[in-house]
């Protein structure tokens, strides 16, 4: 990621030698890049460099562990790799004791991406809503202080008794771990408007609802999206908490079994699989992102990533 | 027949941040005609920009009067173009959208929006970077976008604010020219500010100097240069130098006062 975006900088300023002043400073900052071809093999070859380095540091952690749990410390509470991986293979060929894991990761899956649906649109409508109207900001603002102290994770519980065991219960917690990540975010998005900007739509002729839709909503959504990164993870949180808080099935479920089992394999092997899960949708956003903001300078989108 | 624009008495004061009130703008009277070029010099921060608001219509006057075409202005009237001190590109629209919003804002089909924009965007001389975003552009690419976002409305009054005051001098005289070139024949009236006595000049039929802060007219000088104007010409011209240093008389004092304010102020 990080040297895909370097790589378009320097493109960039190969390119086009008159943009902005941080591309330049950097392009003067290394003068040994001489030609685009030599660019590209420095490139490839600090990739290959950092990537060898990243697998060998992982080497080293899971034979370390692999050693120590099988001479020093007791595997039954710390586990260890070929376990896990024994657990794991177990869990996608024969099975979970609940049944197939797909279903597990499909029902968590759409508990969460239900929940950050919802508690996204909700966020984004009410944060740009409260944003631009200083009397409905004036009036929410110790109710959503107030809401927002609250231990959202107790409310897992009080949504079991709400709405069941089933999954309206988890898309609930998930919703509002959501909805305040991103209702900040597109509060804040869209109080910083710039006015300029807003008067020279005004001039140019657009009515208030066209300034909304041209002007305001798309300058909250740098602001949005990056709230969205983090809101995904906290709508895989609420739905496994949901889940462990009471469920009949799903990945928390699976993991609050192991729990009572004293199977810390089966504990961590869960956390691999909703790891992956949170990985991939990390890498779609980041996708989604970067369609959506390819107006943006490629210096400015290189910080908000990693 | 009214006045394009006429400012009479017109007052505006701002809240400061300590609670006490700035008038950016006193008392201030004038005229603009159909088809006239006014540029409005006066030292920095005395309320040029401010009188610019009161005649869009963005700001209301605190006291005194505003009129548009014979009408008092409430909100902004129709036919004004304005180009602000700063960029107001969006940053997230390529250059042909940038110049189609204003079309696209008055309800024309975006097909329509966008050929107009298209013959604008070749007209400032962007051919060819149609599909270029704002942060692609250099400076002075940016300066052509918003002129062509503020002319492809066809304005009656234009409004401009510093336009070229951050560009070099060969881009500012090229776009000086364009100014001239795409203005001629439109009939629209023009207040022009900038900080460059020669380029008020050499653009303005009618060059106002503004006292310093608060700001309201010390002078009015016509400037009688034949047209069509080529600006790197008429400036070499006898008839130039001698409206200059008449004109550059009266500013200095103001230039001076402003700089004696900003010093006490800051002390
Ligand atoms: N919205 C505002 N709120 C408070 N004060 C303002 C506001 N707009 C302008 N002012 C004040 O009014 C004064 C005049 O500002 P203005 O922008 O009109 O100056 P200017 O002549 O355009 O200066 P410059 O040449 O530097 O652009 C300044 O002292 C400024 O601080
Ligand atoms: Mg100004």
């Amino acid at each position: 990621m990080l040297h895909d975006t370097a790589s378009q900088k320097t493109t960039q300023v190969l390119e086009e030698p008159a943009v902005t002043s941080t591309v330049n400073s950097a392009a003067k900052s290394t003068p040994d890049i001489a030609s685009p071809v030599d660019a590209r093999t420095a490139h490839r070859r600090r990739k290959t460099k950092v990537w060898s380095i990243r697998l060998l540091l992982v080497v080293a952690w899971l034979v370390s562990w692999e050693l120590t749990a099988t001479y020093l410390i007791d595997p039954f509470f710390y586990s260890k790799p070929s376990a896990v991986a024994a657990k794991l293979a177990d869990w996608f060929t024969v099975g979970t004791s609940q049944g197939s894991i797909w279903e597990q990761i499909v029902v968590t899956l759409q508990e969460a991406v239900a929940g950050f649906v919802l508690g996204a649109l909700a966020g984004v409508v009410l944060g740009i809503l409260l944003g631009r109207s200083r009397l409905l900001a004036d009036i929410c603002a110790p109710f959503i202080k107030a809401a927002n102290a609250v231990p959202r994770i107790v409310l897992a519980s009080l949504f079991v008794i709400w709405f069941g065991l089933g999954m309206s219960s988890k898309i609930a917690t998930a919703f509002v771990l959501v909805f305040f990540a991103v209702f900040f975010n597109a509060f804040q998005g869209a109080r910083e408007v710039d006015r300029n900007l807003i008067n020279n739509a005004r001039i140019l002729g657009a009515s208030r609802v066209q300034v909304l839709g041209t002007i305001v909503v798309p300058s909250a959504t740098s602001w949005i999206l990056a709230s969205l990164h983090s809101a995904f993870g906290f709508a895989l949180i609420g739905a496994v908490v949901g889940e462990f808080t009471g469920a009949d099935r799903g990945l928390g479920l699976l993991i609050n079994h192991a729990q009572g089992t004293f199977d810390a394999a089966g504990i961590y092997a869960g956390m691999i699989v909703i790891t992956v899960i949170a990985l991939l949708a990390e890498w779609l956003l980041t996708l989604a992102e970067n369609r959506l903001l390819k107006w943006r300078p490629p210096a400015a989108s290189a910080e908000v990533q990693l | 027949m009214a006045e394009l624009i006429e400012l009479r008495g017109a007052t505006k004061r701002f809240p400061t941040g300590s609670g006490g009130v700035h008038t950016a703008v006193r008392d201030l009277t004038m005229t603009v005609d159909r088809g006239e070029f006014v540029a409005v010099v006066g030292p920095t921060g005395c309320g040029k920009s401010t009188t610019l608001s009161l005649v869009s219509g963005l700001e209301p006057p605190s006291e005194g009067e505003v009129l548009v075409g014979g009408q008092h202005v409430t909100g902004i009237p129709e036919g004004v173009g304005y180009m602000f001190q700063n960029d107001a590109v969006l940053p997230w629209r390529s250059v042909l959208d940038n110049v189609a919003a204003g079309p696209r804002y008055r309800g024309e089909s975006k097909a329509a929006a966008r050929s107009k924009a298209r013959d604008w965007v070749q007209r400032v001389g962007l051919g060819g970077f149609e599909d270029y975003y704002p942060h692609q552009l250099s400076g002075g690419m940016r300066k052509r976008v918003a002129m062509a976002q503020t002319l492809v409305n066809e304005p009656s009054i234009l409004l401009m604010d510093e336009p070229f005051s951050a560009l070099d001098v060969q881009t500012r005289a090229l776009m000086q020219d364009e100014l001239l070139r795409l203005w001629s024949g439109t009939g629209a009236g023009v207040v022009f500010v900038t900080h460059d006595l020669e380029e008020a000049i050499a653009l303005a039929d009618k060059v106002v100097v503004m006292t310093s802060s608060p700001a309201t007219v010390k002078a009015t000088f016509t400037v009688g240069l034949d047209r069509p104007r080529t600006v790197e010409e008429v400036r070499l011209t006898s008839q130039f130098l001698e409206i200059y240093r008449e004109i550059w008389d009266s500013l200095r004092e103001e230039v001076e006062k402003a700089r004696e304010q900003g010093a006490t102020r800051v002390a």
